[in-house]
C-alpha cells in the first residue's frame, strides 16, 4: 500500500470508528486501535499516539456544546482531573517500556471488561434524596450542583467522593496506557459511584477526557509515539465521523446499535489477546 | 457574547461559555492546520511506502523547538505536529481559564485544584518535574 492508499483506508476506518462511537457513547478510541493494529498491522504504540489525538479532538469539540447546555459541573471535572492527569502520566510512562504485544493483551481485557459495562448499563442508578449542599467530603469541597429540567433547576450533591476520586485515578491510568477516553468508567465512577444524575455523568466525564488524554499526549509525543502521517486520517476521520453521529443520534435505535457495536468491540477485544499472546 | 453586569462576568455560568468557545476555536484551528499539512504531505508523497508496522519508526519532530522550526520552513509533517500541539494545548488553556475564573471568585480551594492539574499537565508536556 502506497501512502495515500493508507491514508484512505485509515481515514475512512476513522471516520466509521468516529460515527459509531458517537451513536453508541463509548468513543471512537476503543475501535480505532484495535483496527490499527489488528486490520492494518500498525505497531499499537504508534496506534494508542493517534487514537489519543482523535479522543482530545472529540471531547473538546463535544465538551463544547455540553458546556451551552449547562449539565456539566465544572468543580466536580476539576477536582477529579486531580486524579484522572496524574493516573494518565503514570499509563503513559508505564506504556512506554512495555512492549507492543503486553499491551495488546491489556487492550483485549479491557475491550471485554467495557462490552461488560455497555451491555449491563442499566437505568441510571436510583435517585437520591439530596441533602442541601452534600455531606462530608461533597459539602467541603462544594461539589453540589443543579441542572436544567423541562421543570425547572434540580439540585444534587454527590455522594462518596472518595471511592469516585480513586476509580478517576484508574480511569486516568487506563487512558494514558491504552491512549482511549475510558469514558465508561469514568462514567461508571460519576453515575454509579457517586449518584450523580446520569446527563450531568456523561458530560461531565466528557469534559474530563481532553484534560487526562492531554496529560499522556505529551509523553507520546515527545518519545515520538504521535507520528504525523497516521494521526493526520485518524483525527480527521474520528472527529467527522463523530460530528455526523451526534447528528443522527436523535430517532436512532441506540440500543441495537450498541449491542452491535458491543459484539464487533468483543471479536477485536478477543483478536487483540490471540494476537498478543501469539496464540 | 452578550454584556454581563460586572458581578455576573465570571459567574460559574459565564465561565462555561466563554470556555465552550475556547474548545470550539482551538479544536477547528488544530483539524485546519492538520488538514493543511496532510494534504500538502500527500501531495508530496503519495507514492511513498508507510513504515508504522514497526517501532520506533521516523517520527522526526518530537520537540516544540523542532516543530515550530519545521513549520516556518512549511514541511508538512511538521505542520500536522504543530496543528496536534494547538489541539493538546486546548484542553490546556481550558484549565488556565478555569484558574483565571476560580481566582476572580475567590476560590481559593477550587485555584489550588486547578493549579495542581496544571502542574501534572505541565509534567506531561514536558517531562520534566516542577
Amino acid at each position: 500500500m502506497n501512502t495515500l492508499d493508507f491514508t484512505i483506508v485509515v481515514f475512512a476506518g476513522s471516520l466509521f470508528a468516529g460515527f459509531l462511537g458517537s451513536l453508541t457513547g463509548l468513543g471512537g478510541g476503543v475501535v480505532i486501535v484495535p483496527l490499527l493494529t489488528v486490520a492494518l498491522g500498525v505497531d499499537v504504540h504508534y496506534a494508542i499516539g493517534a487514537s489519543l489525538v482523535s479522543v482530545i479532538a472529540t471531547s473538546s469539540g463535544s465538551a463544547a456544546a455540553y458546556l451551552k447546555e449547562g449539565f456539566t459541573n465544572m468543580r466536580v471535572g476539576i477536582f477529579l482531573e486531580v486524579a484522572t492527569t496524574s493516573g494518565a502520566i503514570v499509563g503513559a510512562s508505564v506504556a512506554t517500556i512495555l512492549p507492543g504485544t503486553a499491551i495488546e493483551v491489556v487492550f483485549g481485557v479491557v475491550l471485554l471488561f467495557s462490552v461488560y459495562l455497555t451491555l449491563s448499563l442499566r437505568e441510571p442508578a436510583e435517585a437520591v434524596a439530596p441533602i442541601a449542599g452534600g455531606e462530608g467530603l461533597a459539602r467541603r469541597l462544594r461539589l453540589a450542583g443543579s441542572y436544567p429540567t423541562p421543570a425547572g433547576e434540580v439540585t444534587y450533591a454527590p455522594r462518596r467522593v472518595p471511592l469516585g476520586f480513586g476509580i478517576m485515578a484508574g480511569a486516568g491510568v487506563l487512558s494514558g496506557l491504552l491512549g482511549i477516553g475510558s469514558g465508561a468508567v469514568k462514567v461508571l465512577a460519576l453515575d454509579q459511584a457517586m449518584r450523580l444524575p446520569f446527563k450531568v455523568s456523561t458530560t461531565t466525564s466528557n469534559f474530563m477526557i481532553g484534560v487526562t488524554a492531554a496529560a499522556s499526549a505529551g509523553v507520546y509525543l515527545r518519545r515520538g509515539f504521535i507520528a504525523p502521517g497516521l494521526a493526520m486520517p485518524v483525527m480527521l476521520g474520528v472527529l467527522g465521523g463523530s460530528l455526523i453521529g451526534a447528528r443522527l443520534l436523535i430517532g436512532a435505535r441506540v440500543r441495537l446499535l450498541r449491542l452491535v457495536f458491543a459484539l464487533a468491540i468483543l471479536a477485536l477485544g478477543i483478536e487483540m489477546i490471540v494476537t498478543g499472546l501469539h496464540l | 457574547m452578550s454584556p454581563l453586569p460586572d458581578q455576573e462576568r465570571w459567574s460559574d455560568r459565564a465561565v462555561e461559555l466563554a470556555m465552550s468557545n475556547v474548545l470550539r476555536l482551538g479544536v477547528a484551528l488544530a483539524a485546519l492546520l492538520v488538514a493543511a499539512g496532510g494534504v500538502a504531505n500527500l501531495v508530496q508523497r503519495w507514492q511513498g511506502a508507510t513504515h508504522f508496522g514497526a517501532f520506533p519508526g521516523a517520527v522526526s519532530f518530537t520537540t516544540p523547538r523542532a516543530i515550530v522550526r519545521g513549520a516556518r520552513a512549511l514541511d508538512p509533517a511538521a505542520i500536522i505536529a504543530l496543528g496536534l500541539i494547538v489541539l493538546v494545548l486546548t484542553p490546556v488553556a481550558r484549565v488556565v481559564f478555569a484558574l483565571l475564573a476560580f481566582a476572580e471568585q475567590r476560590d481559593r480551594l477550587y485555584v489550588i485544584f486547578s493549579l495542581i492539574v496544571l502542574s501534572v499537565l505541565f509534567i506531561g508536556l514536558t517531562g520534566h518535574a516542577l
